[in-house]
């Protein structure tokens, strides 16, 4: 299969709305030719309403679509030169694997030699060569999904849209397809708009993350830029774990239990405010907080443990295996000092 | 075991055995006894084939021509009926499916009505209404097909809405038009073929009604099977019995036919 270029893509005050209800609230976004971007929030943020903009499923409202400097606001779905994959399974179930993916082809009257040649690269391509004369409902879940993946990959499309593809599949072959989309997309050069509602899925696997809330963009960024450096307490609540932890603002400095912290981005006005520290943000240390074990939890690669202060507020902290505790153990903490996110306090 | 924890489940082989005879009984024996009246010589108790072999006569055209004109008739009603439900009903149940969701108990309530309406009603309302349609199509027979388009459409609809039920043509629909297809050729490529099972269905059962009419037909006087075969069965019921029969056997065979057609290359794959 041949590399793409992948396509410049542009939204420019997108709205959309059901009745009274705004489901995209003017969405700007920008994405460069061969990106990877994320669209991540909880459920009804808007995400899945802007990808279906983008391919022409649903008209929006307001707003300007670009690709590569065309506007396809008004242009119908099968003229926008795109490729989905879906979160339901959306193979054609009168057709076998290899006409499934042809179809995209048929439309476009590509010769049948052609065809039965690109479908089975690309077949190939998502490592499913030797199930070409199966049908759908022969398949497990995962391989539909590559399937369909294929399907929308073999017509070459400027732009390939996928709308929670793995939110119906098992954890470990979530993960591995997770794995083969990066790396078939990073192989292809095309431009990516992934739909997830899972943050580590969007965090693993995109070149910038948009964390949507409300119809709008809280945030976009590369995944390291939304952990370390939340915009809002609501990207940093949602992104990653954060302890809430009550604190004050005095003189644009967050003071923890005692401790002095930087806030980050613009903090709000002096007074009480919610600081949300990371678990890693917290260590165990000979003096510090004195706390009480709760519960531990082994997660693999590391521990996470939950401690009661004295105030009686409960605190996450994340530190390497071998430090083992018990519940109940009398333990002390400090925090690291990093910049947190924080918000005012009712 | 206590009676409840044996509520739900499957009936012994012994107690299915009997439910199926009975049932099988109460359809079989008035056939079976059609067939035997078919082989009757009058009321002596004798057998013959004669009136078997009377059908094919060479005086047999002219002696049942109502009855041969009555079979054309309702064929051609069929075949305009059929056509009324493939072009009217089944691309309005795919639109309001796939664009107009919330239509869909009104479209259920509308397609349910004329199962509880009786015939003879329908055709009081109906009379007038023919009066317009013979002034400006005239009073040829074809006409009747707009009742019994009605009549059919409860089984015509729930035939068609368990297909479009059993896929997701939502999603299918959206991802043949991501690939290229526009909405005729979606529904083309796509939606018809897996709703195909239910289309024969609905085709075949709106056969089977518009060959067992005879309400609408008699009292809007025109010929068709039903008429026909009782105008017969007033001068020879054998004759009318024989035709009874093989119109049965016709019908039995257009099921058998769902079935066959019904079965896409997927399922003989599976099997």
């Amino acid at each position: 299969m041949t590399t793409s270029s992948g396509a410049t893509v542009e939204l420019r005050g997108v709205t959309k709305s059901y009745g009274s209800h705004q489901a995209l609230a003017g969405i700007d976004l920008d994405i460069t030719p061969g990106e990877f971007v994320a669209l991540l929030g909880p459920s009804g943020c808007g995400k899945t309403t802007a990808l279906r903009a983008l391919s022409g499923l649903e008209l929006v409202d307001e707003g300007s679509i670009v690709i590569d400097g065309v506007d396809v606001a008004r242009v119908p779905t099968n003229k926008r030169d795109i490729g989905m994959v879906f979160q339901a399974y959306s193979l054609f179930p009168h057709l076998t694997v290899l006409e499934n993916i042809e179809y995209g082809l048929r439309m476009r009257r590509v010769a049948k030699a052609d065809r039965r040649t690109r479908a089975a690269e690309s077949l190939d391509l998502v490592g499913l060569s030797h199930l070409g004369e199966r049908f759908a409902h022969q398949l497990s879940g995962g391989q539909q999904q590559r399937v369909a993946l294929a399907r929308a990959l073999v017509t070459r499309p400027r732009v390939l849209l996928l709308d929670e593809p793995l939110s119906a599949l098992d954890a470990k072959v979530r993960v591995q397809l997770r794995d083969q989309i990066r790396l078939i997309q990073t192989e292809l050069g095309i431009t990516t708009v992934f739909v997830t509602h899972d943050q580590e899925e969007a965090l693993a696997v995109a070149d910038r993350v948009a964390v949507m809330r409300d119809g709008r963009i809280e945030q976009i960024g590369t995944p390291e830029e939304l952990y370390t450096s939340p915009a809002t307490p609501f990207v940093a609540n949602f992104v990653g774990l954060s302890n809430k932890v009550e604190a004050q603002l005095v003189d644009g400095t967050v003071l923890v239990h005692g401790e002095k912290l930087a806030p980050l981005g613009t903090p709000p006005e002096s007074g009480p405010v919610t600081a949300f520290i990371r678990p890693e943000d917290i260590v165990f240390a000979a003096t510090g907080l004195a706390a009480t074990v709760v519960a531990s939890s082994f997660l693999g690669s590391l521990r996470r443990t939950s401690v009661r202060l004295a105030d009686d507020s409960v605190l996450s902290v994340q530190h390497e295996v071998g430090f083992a505790v018990e519940p109940g153990d009398t333990v002390h903490v400090r925090f690291l000092g990093s910049a947190v996110a924080v918000e005012p306090r009712d | 075991m206590s009676a409840a924890s044996k509520l739900g489940t499957e009936p012994s082989r012994l107690t299915r055995f009997l439910i199926l005879s009975i049932i099988g009984l109460l359809f079989a024996v008035p056939m079976i006894a059609l067939v035997i009246f078919t082989f009757k010589a009058g009321l002596s108790g004798g057998q013959t084939l004669d009136h078997w072999t009377g059908l094919f006569a060479p005086d047999a055209a002219r002696t049942y021509r109502t009855l041969f004109t009555g079979i054309g008739n309702s064929l051609l009603l069929a075949v305009v009926t059929i056509g009324i439900v493939l072009v009217l009903l089944m691309p309005t149940m795919v639109l309001v499916h796939l664009q107009f969701p919330k239509l869909k108990r009104v479209l259920e309530f509308i397609c349910i009505i004329p199962i509880t309406v009786p015939a003879i009603v329908l055709v009081v309302g109906l009379a007038p209404v023919y009066s317009i349609v013979v002034k400006v199509l005239g009073g040829s027979i074809w006409t009747l097909a707009f009742a019994y388009g009605i009549t059919v459409l409860p089984y015509a609809y729930r035939a068609i809405q368990s297909s479009l039920d059993a896929v997701d043509l939502t999603t299918l629909s959206e991802a043949a038009r991501s690939l290229g297809a526009n909405w005729l050729t979606v529904l083309w490529t796509v939606l018809l073929p897996n709703v195909r099972r239910g289309i024969l269905a609905a085709s075949f059962i709106s056969v089977a009604v518009v060959l067992g009419e005879f309400t609408i037909a008699s009292l809007l006087n025109r010929v068709n099977l039903q008429t026909a075969l009782l105008q017969v069965y007033q001068s020879d019921p054998y004759v009318a019995a024989i035709f009874t029969l093989l119109a049965l056997a016709f019908v039995f065979l257009l099921l058998l036919l769902i079935g066959w057609l019904g079965r896409s290359r997927r399922d003989r794959t599976t099997s």
